[in-house]
């Protein structure tokens, strides 16, 4: 199993290598001139512009560019903006908050996700089992925009039960957003639960620990759940990684500083170092999430092995 | 100044579409509000992000300089007219040529690290501002003054123009005379800066230490804020008010907005356009309408041979019907716009763009008379994501309607690409511009943007419109000897401009702002920024 950690991880370094270059050139790539984005309606000198670019070697090739910005990365320096703010700093600051935000949602499709399944499965055709197929039907189909507009107004302003917006009240200012951001990622995990559940409910192993007289809570939780869930941790550590990545909406909306926000920022702005940095520790994020649902399959599934 | 419009297209459109589905028009006063204030005294206002690091001459967008005028005070103020008044730090500003300025000091002005404001800090200030290597976005500003240019072609290390000559005293020479150059002295970028300054600059942008009526507390964060406090020495009249206020970034100007409908931030200072209408009923006296320098024009590409005569033009200009767009698109607060020289400045004269008014009769005769080709259709272009595109599309069906002409639209392009296409004689056809003046005088709605030297990238003559007689005008108006014959020499060359129709203005810009029962005398200046220190706190 060490082993096996092990070789999975050496394996991301040359993805997250070539994943770096594709973003970088995509930065390259992207059509204007980021002096003039940043300076707007106003006209800039251009001493100045010159002075910026051969700052930010702007006017160098693809190749020159992605070799100083890895000159900086093998000595720990993750470049700066155009600001001058170097962009390990603005991770640092921006990374908790997502974080944050990401718990909080995991949480969301954890407990709700997998208990409305759950019962849903086991109940098949029943009111709940209804209930659920029809609210789930109606959260995927709403855009998280509209929905997080409404939750804002209808929770935050009309009830007053959660905070508008921001960080001000700790922890607890990222209950909604979290909900919000879970909604979609919560409706598939109730769903994939469900069939799973379903379907085990006819399984032969299921038939034989009821012939044993086992109680049903023992039948379900030990027996059902751990095979059951498979797919839905499969898809729950994808959805992880995913949400490491920020979300720009959720984010934006709520106003919650976080990696989100800041990348789509920079893509505007076609901050390179920024874009980057972020892109590519999202790219981690995503690799090692999806490494740690390969190792929980050996967890749930005594079948699988992998040395 | 810049227009900053940070929501995208499509954060905009969500929400016009989530304030539709809750029926945003009927919500009532704040059912908890003013009680939420834990400390006496103090007040939290909205920003957005702003650009740059808190460097006076380095701020040249909206938001930035919210929190720099809060935190500095210039060489001198302006009244509500935009008249300059010597309230800030300079005593007086006098010349006898316009060419040769004496700038005296008043006494007693510290910055908030206890050292004092002197003439030093004044132009090392403009030296390090005006000198490309440090990348300074106003630099621009600083143009007028001789050695200017020698800086940016690096044949000079400072501004040979401006020099102390006690601590009270410096003098600034102008490469041409300028009349008007105690009004431009008041812009940000001609802020003092203190000795801690040049120590350290990156510091400084994070925690700037200025001459203002406020004083930083903490350290700037970014996508958070920074809290102020009044500073207690502060030498001015206009002393803070309240005990201090906090900066509160927002990645957006609905969330903000909804915020202060419920009591958790004070003054939004721009309201998203789309609840300008229910805000009124929601906010009351709360809710503050404003005039501001911002004029919007559809500029026409006078190198495009369709476009080249100038009856071509004004008829473009008198076949749009500015008051109805305004009413449809902006509820109302959009003025259309009657002049090339708004009327928040001296200089203002009713109707002195004749071509702006609405005649499709006229329209379609100079067009006959210049022989249009009217079955080939225009493109219209403006920029994306500035929340432009449906008051451009009815302008395009204004013109088919009135003139027959089909259109096209041309608003892809965001401002990274849509500038330098302008630059290179790239619109094939009417384009947006918008324009918020440098300083409050009518030279500032005319030399950046009708004059040969501001031809882009350097200025904003992105009509590429060139008339000698005008060019004399504005420098006549420059190098008068009083004020008033500044202006009517001003007003001439506006006169010309207006039968040549570079530009068509069509909108005088209002601002819209709110603010909670907490705070009081919420005042917005001409700049668009709130007066900080004239707000008072309900306690």
């Amino acid at each position: 199993m060490g082993r096996y950690v092990a070789r999975r991880l050496l394996l991301t370094i040359p993805v997250l290598l070539g994943a770096s270059f594709l973003i970088f050139a995509m930065v390259y790539a992207l059509p204007g001139d980021p002096i003039r984005a940043l300076a707007g309606d106003r006209p800039v000198s251009p001493a100045v512009v010159q002075v910026l670019t051969e700052r930010f070697h702007l006017s160098d090739p693809l190749w020159v560019q992605y070799w100083e910005y890895l000159k900086g990365l093998f000595s720990g320096d993750l470049g700066t903006d155009f600001r001058g703010r170097p962009v390990l700093d603005t991770i640092v600051r921006t990374l908790p908050v997502t974080v944050k935000l990401t718990v909080v949602a995991v949480l969301f499709e954890i407990v709700i996700g997998i208990v409305a399944g759950v019962l849903a499965g086991i109940r098949r055709n029943s009111f709940f089992d209804n209930f659920v197929l029809v609210s789930t039907t109606l959260v995927v189909s709403i855009p998280i925009l509209v929905l997080a507009f409404l939750t804002q107004l209808l929770f935050g302003l009309k009830l007053g039960w959660f905070p508008i917006a921001g960080t001000r009240e700790g922890l607890y200012s990222y209950v909604l957003p979290g909900l919000v951001l879970a909604s979609g990622s919560l409706a598939y995990v109730a769903r994939l639960t469900r069939t799973s559940i379903a379907e085990n409910m006819r399984a032969d192993y299921v038939r034989t620990a009821r012939a044993k007289g086992l109680p049903q809570r023992t039948v379900i939780v030990r027996h059902m759940l751990r095979n059951s869930l498979i797919p839905v941790v499969t898809f729950i550590g994808a959805d992880i990684g995913a949400l490491l990545g920020g979300a720009i909406v959720t984010e934006t909306v709520f106003n919650l500083p976080g990696i989100g926000r800041e990348v789509f920022d920079s893509v505007k702005a076609q901050e390179g170092a920024v874009v980057v940095g972020i892109v590519t520790l999202m790219v981690f994020f995503f690799i090692f999430f999806n490494l740690i649902v390969d190792v929980l399959y050996a967890v749930l599934d005594p079948r699988i092995r992998y040395d | 100044m810049k227009l900053s419009k940070r929501s995208s297209a499509l954060v905009a459109t969500a929400i016009a579409a989530a304030m539709l589905m809750t029926a945003c028009g009927g919500s009532s006063e704040g059912s908890d509000e003013g009680s939420t204030a834990a400390s006496g005294g103090t007040f939290t206002a909205y920003i957005g992000e702003p650009k740059s690091p808190l460097v006076p001459g380095n701020t040249t967008e909206s938001e930035g300089a919210k929190v720099i005028s809060a935190l500095w005070t210039g060489l001198v103020g302006y009244a509500k007219d935009g008249a300059v008044e010597y309230t800030g730090v300079a005593d007086s500003i006098e010349s006898d040529d316009n060419k040769d300025w004496t700038i005296t000091l008043k006494d007693g002005w510290t910055f908030h690290d206890g050292t004092p404001v002197d003439a030093a800090s004044f132009v090392d200030a403009w030296n390090y501002t005006a000198n490309p290597q440090n990348a300074q976005d106003g630099g621009s500003y600083l143009s007028r003054i001789a050695g200017f240019q020698e800086l940016q072609d690096g044949t000079a290390t400072e501004l040979t123009g401006v020099k102390v000559v006690d601590d009270h005293t410096f003098t600034v020479e102008l490469s041409a005379p300028f009349a008007l150059f105690p009004a431009v002295v008041g812009y940000d970028a001609f802020n003092p800066l203190p000795d801690s300054f040049f120590d350290d600059p990156e510091a400084f942008g994070t925690h700037p230490i200025g001459n203002g009526p406020f004083k930083a507390d903490s350290d700037y964060v970014p996508g958070q804020g920074i809290t102020l406090s009044r500073y207690d020495d502060y030498a001015g009249d206009d002393k803070a008010k309240a005990d201090g206020m906090e900066f509160v970034v927002y990645a957006d100007q609905a969330t903000a907005y909804t915020d202060a409908e419920d009591g958790n931030v004070d003054i939004v200072d721009v309201i998203p356009p789309d609840v300008i209408e229910s805000a009124q009923t929601t906010f009351g006296d709360n809710f503050i309408n404003t005039e501001v320098s911002q004029i919007t024009y559809l500029g026409f590409p006078t190198y495009d041979q369709r476009f080249a005569d100038k009856r071509v033009r004004q008829a473009f200009s008198m076949a749009i019907d500015r008051a109805a767009i305004s009413k449809a698109i902006f509820s109302g607060t959009r003025t259309p716009a009657d002049s090339f020289i708004s009327p928040v400045v001296d200089g203002y004269r009713e109707g002195s763009c004749e071509y702006c008014t609405y005649d499709v009769d006229k329209a379609n005769q100079l067009l006959d008379e210049a022989g249009f080709d009217k079955s080939q259709p225009i493109e219209l272009w403006f920029n994306a994501g500035g929340g432009h595109d449906a008051w451009m599309e009815a302008v395009g069906n204004q013109l088919r309607t009135n003139i027959g002409v089909d259109f096209k639209l041309q608003g892809s392009l965001d401002f990274a690409q849509y500038l330098p296409l302008g630059e290179s004689k790239g619109f094939t056809g009417p384009f947006r511009y918008g324009w918020s003046f440098d300083y409050p005088a009518a030279e500032s709605y005319l030399t950046p943007l009708f004059t040969p030297q501001s031809l882009p990238p350097i200025g904003s003559n992105y009509a590429f419109y060139e008339n000698q007689e005008v060019v004399d005008l504005i420098a006549d108006g420059d190098s008068a000897a009083s004020e008033e014959d500044a202006i009517s020499a001003y007003q001439k060359a506006e006169d010309l401009i207006a039968e040549d129709m570079p530009m068509a203005p069509l909108f005088f810009t209002q601002i819209q702002s709110v603010h909670t029962d907490h705070v009081a005398d919420v005042r917005i200046d001409l700049f668009q920024r709130p007066v900080w220190s004239e707000v008072t706190v309900n306690q």
